[in-house]
């Protein structure tokens, strides 16, 4: 299920009008990933306020998406462009990596509720191999 | 048993009751179609499944799509008893069918994602865990009969 072209050329279009919103898209996704999927706040214990409008959602889920929209731009290699991230995830983080899969539809949920009309299911199924592609590159390391 | 409180109910009756079968049902079905296209299994009778466009204009899966959003009608009907009300639905995608249960999930996320384009800011975050809880529990249901 490794990304092609056709994939890569759907994404960067995709991306090129959804950019724009990409700190409000990441908050958004976190912040609905910890109601929708409770069970993920146990990562997040540090944080007293985990609503969807809180500064610390907000702050991270924009951290979260940008880093996601730079490994658009380098969807060639992800494996090497997301190495030090993984090393995070691995080794300080320990994100069980099934929480990879609960982000992935909370973001891709934000995507199709605010661009109805692009979120067309070509760029569903391109945006759900990418963002299982960045999965797999940061569980890389993880053993 | 599930235990649904007085807010999840109405959020539930109220997507359903506004809801447009004839296009999120085919929305839904198609879109699961393309964006897992190992689910196109079932489909050998169908007709032209080549590509996304031909999915999308199939009128067989139009129509089956419709179908299968109005069996959930049941499930809103019998909320409190949604594992009894698919027990037969369940032995026929078992024994029938042959469906893999995996593959329920995979039709539950695109139909979630198609009501979040259609819903717009009225799918908040509480709309959407309220939905997923619906369609889990359906889900659940669904494959509770396979052995």
């Amino acid at each position: 299920m490794s990304l092609n072209d056709d994939d890569k050329a759907v994404i960067s279009g995709f991306w090129g009008k959804a950019s724009s919103r990409a700190a409000e898209i990441g908050a958004d996704a976190l912040g609905r990933m910890l109601v929708v999927y409770p069970q993920t706040k146990t990562y997040f214990d540090h944080w007293k306020d985990k609503s969807p409008s809180s500064h610390n959602v907000r702050k991270h889920g924009k951290k979260i998406m940008d880093a996601i929209g730079d490994a658009i731009t380098l969807m060639g290699d992800l494996n090497n462009a997301l190495l030090e991230l993984s090393q995070l995830h691995a080794f300080t983080l320990r994100v069980d990596p099934s929480n990879f899969k609960m982000l992935s539809h909370n973001i891709l949920v934000v995507m199709a509720n605010y661009f109805p009309d692009d979120f067309t299911p070509d760029v569903h199924l391109a945006m759900d191999k990418f963002l299982a592609a960045v999965a797999r590159a940061l569980s890389e390391r993880y053993r | 048993m599930v235990e649904w409180t007085e807010q999840e109910r109405d959020i539930i009756n109220s997507i359903f009751s506004s809801l447009d079968y004839e296009d999120i049902g085919p929305k839904a079905l198609s879109r699961c179609l393309i964006v897992y296209p190992w689910t196109q299994r079932y489909f050998g009778g169908f007709g032209n499944l080549y590509n996304a466009n031909a999915i999308k204009s199939n009128p067989m899966i139009a129509a089956h799509g419709i179908r299968v959003l109005h069996g959930l009608d049941r499930a809103v009907k019998n909320m409190d008893n949604i594992k009894a009300t698919y027990a037969e639905l369940s032995v026929l995608h078992s024994e029938k069918l042959h469906v893999d249960p995996d593959n329920f999930k995979l039709l539950a996320d695109c139909l979630t994602i198609v009501i979040a384009a259609k819903l717009g800011s009225a799918f908040t975050p509480e709309v959407q865990a309220t939905f997923q809880k619906f369609v889990a529990v359906v889900v659940s249901a669904l494959g509770s009969q396979y052995h």
